[in-house]
């Protein structure tokens, strides 16, 4: 027998509580990949959210702390500046990231802080139940917009890589997806080159991954339906591409 | 300026939250985040020229909410970190504050005082005694408090928080307000100035990892009973630190009919009240707490023993007479002398004070000026 493929080393090999078809498993995985084909592991310090990835803490195999709901761009800024040796990923989700934490994002990408960032955006909030989130699409139901995002009462969506890109201090935005395997090598690719940055101290990089969601997107008895969305519906507001690229 | 003979300066004139950022400086502080409010502006500009010069960091961050992630980031890897800030802004640092403690993360915040709630004013207040002392953030957690009385106070406290903030894994805050903020004293260097690169890694912080085993820094147990195993954990150094850390000081209490009970400013004012109270021939003594948490409520009680009137005089609505209520377990009255809003208390009013419990044998005395 042949192994083909095994487990990273930066991952640990538990149970995680995540639902089935969700995304942050393929992104877990691919993170902890990078981090064992850079041999970052022993220097990485992972910063899990507040939302669905708020155990991240546990699964990786390197230091990791957990924090306040938006706030890891600002953790992260203490420890990297604390330690300027460590490699410092802040994962985070849309709601996480885009609405209670836009502050600490869009400066932490003025200041040119040198992390990098993982964003997570599925479009809801997940962890509490399925709300609308600040990229919930127009039209897309969730439990405080039961009959669709309305732009009158709701406003509309916030595309971050475009936002964040528009920051001089921002040095590398690419959006990606997972919903498919061209998807998942991009984003792998896209990781890779985000902590190589900081490796090369080339400066503030965050990856925007379009992720699947089938419990909170009402479509838990058909998860394609829900990668079919994805191709459908999200990659249209959402553009996949490099938004920023300085070396 | 003053000299010894070796030349070596022993006196120095400097404004209350310049020593202050100097003092945590000398005590090993390498990193600090905050964003500016008055009165305690002076801190981050003294910070920001300052650490670099000693290998250290500042960031002048977007918000107070910012900042003290940035502190739960950098005391997370063992780092001495401080933030400051004045009411408002220690108000939304509340969130953060409760996350650290939950993570039993060592660092130093300073609140320079002013008048609230609210917007409220930029005078010199002690209306954010309840936030400091009954923990501000959700949850159940105590800070390390100490309330110094003047600029050399400023200077030395840096010093015995972060000893009590990494001996107990504690954040430690030291509760000034705007008059000893803004004022200026001559002041000189009395605790050791600490050097970062001898002090040991604790076996907790986060970092470069060198193959060891993995460390987390959290705040959270879901695991059914575990949250409660953590605090009950937790409250076991809070005793710890009940027992060993309260401090105060004492002036002419010996043979005092009335003990005037007071931190901070209004201590000093109080010290000038009791001095003319002795010179009209009442016996007047003064008892100032120096640790807000843990409070010297061991020492009050004994003292109510002998002593029938105490007078809580407190730039704040009556906040602090709690604690002096709880301390005394009803052995003895306890008055009340409060200014709210920011304004300053006087010597004289507060020996008319004196003057109506001790002379004219006024109970419950309460004044609101």
């Amino acid at each position: 027998m042949q192994l083909l493929n095994k487990k990273p080393k930066s991952l640990f090999d538990v149970q995680m509580h995540y639902c089935p078809g969700c995304g942050h498993g393929i992104v877990h995985r691919l993170v902890a990949e990078v981090m064992d084909e850079l041999n970052i592991r022993e220097r990485t310090i992972f910063i899990a959210p507040v939302g669905c990835s708020v155990f991240a803490d546990m699964y990786f195999n390197c230091d990791a702390i957990q924090g306040a709901h938006g706030r890891g761009p600002a953790i992260a800024t203490g420890i990297k500046r604390s330690k300027p040796d460590t490699i410092v990923i802040s994962y985070q989700g849309d709601g996480d990231l885009a609405s209670i934490g836009m502050a600490e994002i869009v400066h932490a990408a003025a200041r040119n802080e040198n992390i990098t960032v993982v964003f997570i955006n599925n479009a809801i909030y997940g962890m509490t139940g399925g709300q609308m989130a600040p990229t919930t699409l127009i039209g897309q139901k969730s439990t405080t917009t039961v009959s669709g995002r309305d732009p009158k009462v709701n406003g509309y969506p916030i595309k971050v890589c475009e936002l964040l890109s528009a920051l001089e201090g921002t040095r590398y935005a690419e959006r990606t997806t997972v919903h498919n395997v061209a998807g998942v090598i991009k984003t792998k690719n896209a990781i890779k080159k985000a902590i190589k940055n900081q490796i090369n101290n080339v400066g503030f990089s965050i990856v925007e991954i379009l992720s699947m969601c089938p419990t909170n997107w009402g479509l838990s008895n058909n998860p394609s339906q829900a990668i079919k969305y994805i191709d459908e519906q999200m990659v249209k507001i959402f553009p996949p591409g490099v938004y920023k690229d300085i070396k | 300026m003053s000299m010894n003979y070796k030349g070596d300066i022993m006196k120095i004139l400097m404004k209350g939250n310049e020593a202050l950022a100097e003092g945590a400086i000398r005590s090993g502080c390498r990193f600090f985040a905050g964003y500016p409010i008055t009165p305690q502006n002076e801190v981050p500009e003294y910070m920001s020229w300052r650490l670099p010069q000693v290998g250290g960091r500042f960031v002048q961050a977007e918000s107070e909410v910012a900042a003290i992630n940035m502190i739960f980031g950098a005391s997370s890897t063992a780092t001495r970190a401080m933030t400051s800030s004045s009411s408002p802004g220690i108000s939304l640092k509340q969130e953060g504050i409760s996350y650290c403690a939950g993570a039993d993360l060592p660092f130093l915040i300073a609140n320079v005082v002013r008048g609230g709630p609210g917007l409220g004013n930029i005078a010199g207040s002690q209306g954010d005694y309840f936030q400091a002392t009954r923990g501000g953030g959700h949850g159940d957690y105590r800070l390390f408090v100490m309330a110094p009385n003047g600029v050399q106070e400023m200077a030395d406290f840096p010093y015995y928080c972060y000893e009590v903030a990494f001996k107990y894994r504690v954040p430690a805050m030291i509760l000034a307000d705007g008059v000893i903020g803004q004022m200026m004293e001559s002041i000189e260097w009395k605790t050791p100035e600490i050097d970062v690169k001898l002090l040991k890694e604790p076996d907790w912080a986060i970092g470069v990892n060198n193959g060891r085993e993995k460390r987390r820094i959290t705040s959270y147990d879901l695991r059914e009973g575990m949250l409660e195993r953590m605090i009950i954990e937790r409250v076991k150094r809070y005793k710890e630190i009940e027992e060993k850390e309260v401090k105060w000081e004492e002036k002419m209490i010996e043979d005092a009919d009335i003990i005037l009970v007071a931190y901070g400013t209004s201590a000093r004012v109080s010290a000038s009240a009791i001095k003319m109270a002795r010179e009209k021939g009442i016996k007047a003594g003064l008892f100032r707490p120096i640790t807000l948490w843990p409070y010297p409520k061991k020492r009050l009680n004994e003292l109510a023993n002998r002593v029938k009137n105490f007078l809580v005089v407190e730039m704040s609505l009556g906040q602090m007479i709690e604690d002096v209520k709880l301390s005394i377990e009803g052995k003895a009255n306890v008055h009340l002398h409060a200014r709210p809003g920011g304004s300053l208390i006087t010597p004289e009013e507060v020996l008319d004070s004196i003057i109506k419990i001790t002379k004219e044998g006024v109970k419950n005395y309460a004044t609101i000026k």
